[in-house]
């Protein structure tokens, strides 16, 4: 009776649209740009063999830049083992960036920023979704496209004030008695995230 | 023992020997002793090897068919994952574009392969793929090496390319696949490898019968700035604004580990997702054999037997009649 629970249960949690498309063929190319110059020079040394796919044959294709500046932004805010976020269009992001708290609205400037630990919030009308992230990378294109890699992130209701404490108490042990350099740098970071982590739940 | 084997030998070639017409009616008055008919008279060792034949192909079907079911529950559970990590490469590849022909020195292909065999072509497409973007790129002042992910490309690769490869890793599937054991795997490569563009060549998954090789190109922080400033199709970058980090090299060098370590683990996700597709399809189709393998033993079986009821009958009733007149 419940042998497809797990498998609805993850279908409802996983926001990508393209996931839930036929059953067997699970995506199909929406459009195939690829590299000629790559085809041709691969047709001229090997005839035999067809050329392999490239990525931009699988890319989902991305707005042109836009004359005016849109209302809304899009977010594409992606993880190892999910799309968080897939071609949402919000208002406002907030992105943790190691040079402070970034935010993003449409028309932002082209922008890779480097992530560090802390709180991304997704502004959407008078809602705001808050996660936090860990570490990753954070690209704002021309066309008022952001696109948000992550290693990993929580919604930052689902954090663990106790857990929390105790992670940041072991990391200061560790890093008092830490002796190498690497020892050092493991346990610092451990610091970073756990404080980072501190912060999001308090502030 | 020479002696013995020898007579063995001669009692089983005898009657080849001396044949005996075995479908007319037996003229001796005397009943046929075990000995020199049971297992080498062929009305009776033919069946006896059909109903072997019969057990031992039975058998490899139901192997296939559970190496079938195995296969189709771990793609179930492989292939959401895949489908979820598509996401993670695109963002890289919006930002940094795809250059498949792009021109450098040191270029590194990185084949990905199963751990185990019965899986069709997957893993021949991929070598295949490899040798011929080897072939591609070679030319005077260039330099290709392989790193080989997995045992069957390790197998085919050894064979003609041995002194080309670099680096060989394997069994990464024993455990389930996780982002932070392909990073590892990728960080292992990084720091093993000097390369002006990794090259991943690996089997995209688009439905259990069929996949696609795909190759995804990642270039050196050095090759994107240069290109960057070149102009082309990595002109754009110049645009960005870089927030974060000392300068822009160590944000590219971030960007490019962190890029490759990506691509790497969805790259893995769907060689692993048609593997089991391909597993599956190549079982199906093995079982399938089988059972055709299987009816046309069972008829032949069925028809000597009745043969040879027949002549028996034959000869009872041709015996009895002969009685009679």
């Amino acid at each position: 009776m419940f042998r497809q629970a797990s498998r609805l249960l993850a279908r409802t949690t996983t926001t990508a649209p393209w996931r839930r498309s036929r059953a067997f063929s699970t995506e199909v190319p929406a459009q195939t740009v690829e590299d000629s110059s790559f085809i041709q020079s691969w047709k001229k040394v090997i005839p035999n063999i067809e050329p392999p796919k490239t990525p931009s044959a699988f890319m989902t294709p991305r707005p042109a830049t836009p004359s005016s500046i849109p209302s809304k932004i899009t977010v594409n805010f992606v993880l190892p083992y999910a799309s968080e976020l897939s071609t949402k269009e919000v208002d406002m992001v907030i992105v943790p960036a190691t040079t402070g708290q970034m935010g993003v609205l449409p028309g932002h400037v082209p922008t890779i920023a480097e992530l560090k630990p802390g709180i991304l919030s997704v502004h959407e009308g008078n809602d705001v979704t808050k996660y936090f992230v860990s570490s990753g990378f954070a690209f704002v294109h021309a066309n008022s496209v952001a696109d948000i890699i992550a290693v990993e992130a929580v919604p930052v209701d689902r954090i663990d004030p106790a857990l929390v404490q105790k992670g940041l108490a072991e990391f200061t042990q560790k890093l008092g008695s830490a002796t190498t350099d690497l020892e050092k740098a493991e346990a610092q970071i451990g610091i970073d995230v756990h404080s980072a982590l501190n912060s999001a739940i308090t502030g | 023992m020479a002696m013995a084997a020898f007579r063995r030998e001669g009692r089983r070639l005898a009657p080849l020997i001396s044949p005996r017409p075995i479908t007319a009616v037996r003229s001796s008055p005397l009943p046929p002793t075990h000995e020199d008919e049971g297992p080498i008279g062929v009305r009776y060792i033919s069946t006896q090897v059909v109903r072997n034949r019969m057990k031992s192909v039975k058998n490899i079907q139901k192997i296939t068919k559970a190496m079938k079911m195995v296969a189709a529950s771990k793609l179930r559970a492989i292939q959401s994952r895949a489908e979820n990590s598509r996401g993670l490469w695109q963002p890289f590849t919006a930002l940094l574009g795809d250059n498949p022909s792009i021109d450098v020195k040191k270029s590194v292909i990185v084949t990905i392969s199963s751990d185990k065999g019965l899986c069709g072509g997957i893993n021949s497409t991929s070598v295949k793929i490899s040798k011929a973007l080897h072939k591609l790129n070679s030319g005077p002042e260039k330099e290709n090496k392989y790193v080989v992910l997995g045992e069957k490309a390790k197998a085919q690769l050894v064979r003609d390319s041995k002194k080309d490869i670099e680096l060989i890793i394997t069994e990464l599937q024993k455990n389930p696949l996780s982002y932070s054991q392909v990073s590892v795997v990728a960080d292992d490569i990084l720091k093993n490898v000097e390369f002006d563009a990794l090259r991943i060549v690996f089997n995209k998954f688009h439905s259990v019968v069929s996949f696609l090789p795909t190759v995804s190109t990642i270039l050196s922080p050095e090759v994107v700035e240069r290109e960057a400033e070149a102009g082309g199709k990595l002109g754009d970058l110049d645009s960005y604004e870089i927030e974060g980090g000392e300068t822009k090299s160590e944000i590219l060098q971030n960007l490019a580990e962190f890029q490759f370590s990506c691509v790497m683990f969805n790259a893995v996700l769907e060689n692993a997702c048609s593997e089991q597709g391909a597993r599956m399809s190549a079982m199906d189709s093995s079982s399938r054999n089988a059972g055709d393998m299987l009816d046309r033993l069972t008829l032949t079986y069925n028809r000597t037997r009745q043969a040879s009821i027949t002549t028996e009958l034959i000869e009872i009733i041709s015996g009895a009649s002969a009685l009679e007149g």
